[in-house]
């Protein structure tokens, strides 16, 4: 959706361009536990930049930090080029819509949303206009009289969001925004908060344990484990270039094989794996060293399958048995047995309607599996 | 199943026993109010004239009057200084001294009484010789003794309901614009607005009820109601004081039964609202 | 609190103004320190040095003189403070053995009282939790009922119930079962009665509080395990109601061991407490000291209950 290769699209690439948020050398202890480990981090303005992580990762902590709810144990925060560490959160330009919504029961929709532009000590006709912009564009009109306990789950949402954005801020920090939501209310709401986010302009870091949410909504992801950064980059980047098997197995899934690099030429590596029984060729250089221990990954929707023997070529290839079949419905999912015991992982799309309802291929069926050279990655760590 | 049905029987049983237990006393209270015979429990017939002699009786209109204005004063001040108590040892976090802040809330719930009254009384007296106040004993120091015990009652109340109280609703304040100070304001005062309610009630019964520290730290001419109450009937059984009785017991199921009407209907309306919501989205 | 009306007001030269604005601004920069002081200090005035009174004069000799008891601090011809410290007082309770008889008993029919409630008490705060939800509000507010109207008159409904011309005797005389009255009034029995009666609603509601947080489901899944209902009671639901059953229990006992009201009318002068010693050493004998000593001890008593029930309270609150 916004993978455009130009370089406004991609101000990280852009050596001119400052960061609009950035952290140097920030950590916060709690006690003896240490919740985010010396991290430096930078985004953009006009980013939609996800932090991604399983739970006790550090992301909310750092999110919190943002908001100026947590002071860091140690490192600065730069908002917009001022030093951010010590402000007090009501005092920061960052606005934060918060996982349980946190609306105020005992005020109106209305007064809700308008609550922060109150503290700001905007005159009253102003704030009724760009209150009722603001309900406008969430679609809450009808319901600016109503008290948060009579709404539904996804319009406490969308007040929420209003009462975030009424005031402009610089930048928007939203926990779980979508975790709350069912499937379909999910969906669309992804959608709407993209189209927002690119209406006005505003900078969004969200946090988020759910990858294909990250994915869809995100501009960059970082990906966060025990405190620190794993990886940060574009959603493509990270799906098709992961750097580490930690990484490569938090998004998507894949197939892991452990071996040793036994050539290592300008244009490509070979790598051997004893278990499954397999070279893997891959068609681009790569820096290591011969005999260095690797594992290659590779994506379950990159490999393909066939009953009949690919045409004679020794690597990326493996013969098993069908193991089990999972249909559904778009594509089928293929678990094969190869070599003594291990299982890969495949997805399939089902490009052709069988004719009598019968699947493609059946349990126990002896198969082919094949895949590109350039659908291998490497990893070292 | 058939387990069910009989510790079902049990529990009925016990729980019937129980409230008979509770409640029998009090009927007895009230049905003898209505007794034509001085002594109180030889049924003389139907009357009311016991009602009369309360209403003609200066003495109890005095106390009455005593303890409900002690109740009001003490109530209030009980209610503000719980909320601060409360907040204090709830939001914020620790501070020095917090530990024996803490005890100091939570002791009085348990003292007994003549311990609480023995010791306010020589304190009062103490302050008399050292400063000249007081220096006659009184409305003032009953209610300065009420206050004492009220705010912890008050003071655990808050507490509770602002340990129920998530953070996020201060901290999206916070994150809108809003000074700690306001936050205060806007959203933790509101909040605990039932709280405070609840406090204030609680407060003006216990002070209404108390004997044992008003006889304590009262002086001549001071006589709360309990009080005249307690030196009416350790000589006998007395049945205007079953007038009187009778007149408050029914106050109170009055005041007790509006309050559980108001709120059921309230929780009944929200109930009916979400419901609403639920169905629209 | 910077209102908009401040905002773009000018800066006032007149001192009275600026005097104002320099208050609202160490109130506001302050109002923390404010909070928490105003209630500390009133309980450190009111409650907490009112215990060093007691002490103190605990420590004094008794003397026929108003206030009626000797001052701790005299000072001698040289300037030189002579401090008198009797501990007399403590050795008098001691070796009386009216005192100790008393404090003993105190705690027995306080203890026993406590378990009496808690047998009631129990089964009731669990079927109130049990109760369809209507029937809960009832129930709830039946509880609340008694506590919310006045004590004093609720004991004073016990003694027409036992007295020897009440309605108790006057019933079972009706009913030929005796002839004449049994003595109930002026009974220990009586003050037991007196003692469960009125500080039931006190075990029920902490009991119905920590019951009612209980998740239902775990009997459940006690019982799909296999448990029968009673196992499933001493296995499950009552391990996790000791909580609720010792803020209960201290909720009596620690008040009605120092009780007074009760053993005075129900009890007359056959029951002593502690409570009633204490008033009486104060009004009857005057004998300040006296007082003074039983309180201390009584606290010492109390004290460990006490410190328990503060920890107790301390772990609910931070959950």
């Amino acid at each position: 959706m916004s993978n455009k290769a130009n370089l406004a699209d991609r101000p990280w690439m852009d050596p001119d361009v400052q960061p609009f948020i950035k952290l140097r050398g920030v950590s916060k202890h709690f006690g003896p536990f240490i919740a985010v480990d010396n991290v430096d981090l930078e985004i953009y303005k006009g980013e939609l930049f996800s932090l991604l992580g399983g739970s006790g990762c550090g992301k909310t902590t750092l999110l919190r930090l943002l908001a100026g709810f947590e002071t860091p144990s140690t490192g600065t925060i730069y908002i917009d080029g001022v030093d951010m560490t010590n402000v007090p959160p009501y005092e920061r330009p960052v606005n934060m819509m918060f996982q349980s919504y946190a609306l105020f029961p005992h005020m109106t929709v209305e007064n809700n949303v308008a609550y922060g532009l109150k503290r700001d000590g905007i005159e009253k006709n102003e704030i009724k206009r760009r209150v009722g912009e603001m309900l406008a564009m969430v679609e809450l009109t009808q319901f600016s009289k109503r008290k948060p306990h009579q709404l539904s789950g996804g319009q406490k949402q969308r007040v929420a969001l209003a009462r975030s954005l009424v005031k402009q801020p610089k930048v928007l920090l939203l926990d779980e925004p979508l975790g709350a939501l069912d499937k379909r209310l999910r969906e669309n709401t992804q959608f709407e908060l993209m189209n927002i986010q690119e209406q006005l302009g505003v900078t969004f870091v969200v946090v988020t344990h759910d990858q294909e949410e990250a994915m869809t909504l995100s501009t960059r992801i970082a990906m966060m484990h025990n405190g620190r950064f794993m990886q940060i980059g574009t959603p493509t980047e990270i799906y098709e270039f992961p750097d580490s098997r930690l990484v490569a197995n938090f998004i998507g899934s894949a197939n892991m094989f452990e071996g040793r690099v036994t050539e290592n030429g300008p244009d490509h590596i070979i790598v051997q794996c004893k278990e499954p029984e397999c070279e893997f060729y891959i068609d681009h250089g790569f820096a290591i060293q011969e005999g260095t221990k690797v594992w290659t990954a590779i994506r379950p929707e990159k490999i393909k399958v066939s009953k009949t023997a690919p045409e004679s070529v020794e690597s990326n290839q493996l013969k098993g048995v069908i193991d089990d079949i999972g249909y559904l419905g778009k594509l089928s999912t293929y678990r094969v047995r190869v070599g003594d015991d291990t299982i890969i992982e495949i997805t399939s799309p089902n490009l052709s309607r069988p004719r009598d309802g019968s699947l493609a291929h059946d349990w126990e069926d002896k198969i082919y599996l094949s895949w590109d050279p350039s659908s291998v990655v490497v990893l070292t760590k | 199943m058939n387990n069910t049905g009989q510790r079902s029987r049990f529990l009925i049983t016990t729980t019937c026993f129980g409230l008979a237990f509770l409640y029998i006393p009090m009927v007895l209270l009230i049905v003898y109010s209505f007794n034509y015979s001085k002594l109180v429990p030889v049924w003389g017939g139907w009357s009311i004239r016991w009602y009369k002699v309360l209403f003609e009786s200066e003495e109890i209109w005095e106390a009455v009057a005593l303890s409900l204005k002690i109740a009001t004063v003490n109530a209030c001040f009980a209610t503000l200084l719980g909320t601060l108590a409360g907040l204090a040892l709830v939001r914020f976090g620790s501070f020095k001294g917090r530990t024996l802040f803490s005890g100091m809330i939570t002791a009085p719930l348990v003292m007994p009484e003549v311990i609480t009254g023995l010791s306010l009384l020589l304190l009062f007296i103490t302050l008399k010789e050292l400063t000249g106040w007081p220096d006659k004993r009184g409305f003032t120091t009953i209610t300065i003794a009420h206050i004492t015990f009220s705010m912890a009652y008050v003071a655990v109340i808050i507490q509770s309901r602002l340990a129920g109280m998530s953070l996020d609703l201060e901290e999206a304040a916070q994150d809108l614009g809003a000074k700690p100070f306001r936050v205060m304001i806007d959203i933790t005062m509101p909040l605990i607005a039932p709280g405070m309610l609840a406090g204030w009630l609680l407060a003006f019964t216990l002070s209404l009820d108390d004997l044992i520290i008003a006889s304590f730290v009262s002086g001549p001419g001071a006589t709360t109601m309990p009080m005249l109450i307690y030196s009416r009937v350790r000589l006998g059984l007395r049945p205007d004081i079953n007038a009187l009785a009778t007149i408050i017991i029914v106050v109170v199921a009055i005041g007790i039964i509006l309050a559980g009407w108001i709120m059921f209907r309230q929780q009944k309306r929200r109930e009916l609202e979400l419901a609403m919501s639920s169905e629209e989205a | 609190m910077i209102d908009a009306d401040e905002i773009g007001s000018p800066v006032s030269a007149d001192k009275n103004s600026s005097l104002k604005k320099r208050l609202l601004h160490a109130l506001q920069h302050n109002w923390k320190s404010i909070v928490v002081f105003v209630p500390f200090f009133w309980l450190l005035l009111f409650f907490l040095a009112p215990f060093f009174i007691v002490l103190k004069i605990s420590m004094a000799e008794p003397a026929i003189a108003s206030p009626p008891f000797q001052p701790m601090f005299e000072w001698v011809d040289d300037g030189i403070v002579q401090i008198k410290l009797v501990f007399g007082n403590f050795a008098y309770l001691w070796e009386d053995d009216l005192y100790l008889n008393t404090y003993i008993n105190s705690v027995k029919i306080s203890g026993i009282s406590t378990v009496i409630c808690l047998l009631i008490g129990y089964p009731m705060a669990y079927a109130i939790v049990r109760a369809s939800d209507t029937y809960k509000h009832i129930l709830l507010m039946l509880i609340i009922l008694p506590f919310w109207t006045s004590f004093l008159l609720r004991v004073y409904a016990w003694m027409g119930l036992l007295a020897d011309q009440g309605t108790i005797n006057s019933l079972l005389i009706y009913l030929g079962i005796i002839d004449d009255p049994i003595r109930l009034l002026y009974t220990p029995f009586a003050v037991y009665i007196g003692i469960v009666y009125t500080y039931l609603p006190f075990m029920i509601l902490p009991l119905y509080a920590n019951m009612e947080k209980l998740d239902a489901s775990l009997r459940e899944v006690a019982a799909d395990l296999g448990a029968k209902p009673s196992t499933t009671f001493l296995t499950v639901t009552l391990p996790l109601t000791i909580p609720g059953i010792i803020a209960g229990s201290l909720l009596v006992f620690i008040p009605a061991t120092g009780e007074f009201v009760i053993p005075d009318l129900l009890g007359g002068g056959n029951v002593l407490m502690i409570g009633r010693l204490l008033y009486n050493e104060f009004t009857a004998n005057h004998d300040w000291p006296i007082a003074s000593a039983v309180a201390i001890i009584l606290l010492i008593v109390l004290v460990l209950p006490m410190m328990l029930y503060q920890r107790t309270q301390g772990k609910q609150v931070e959950t």
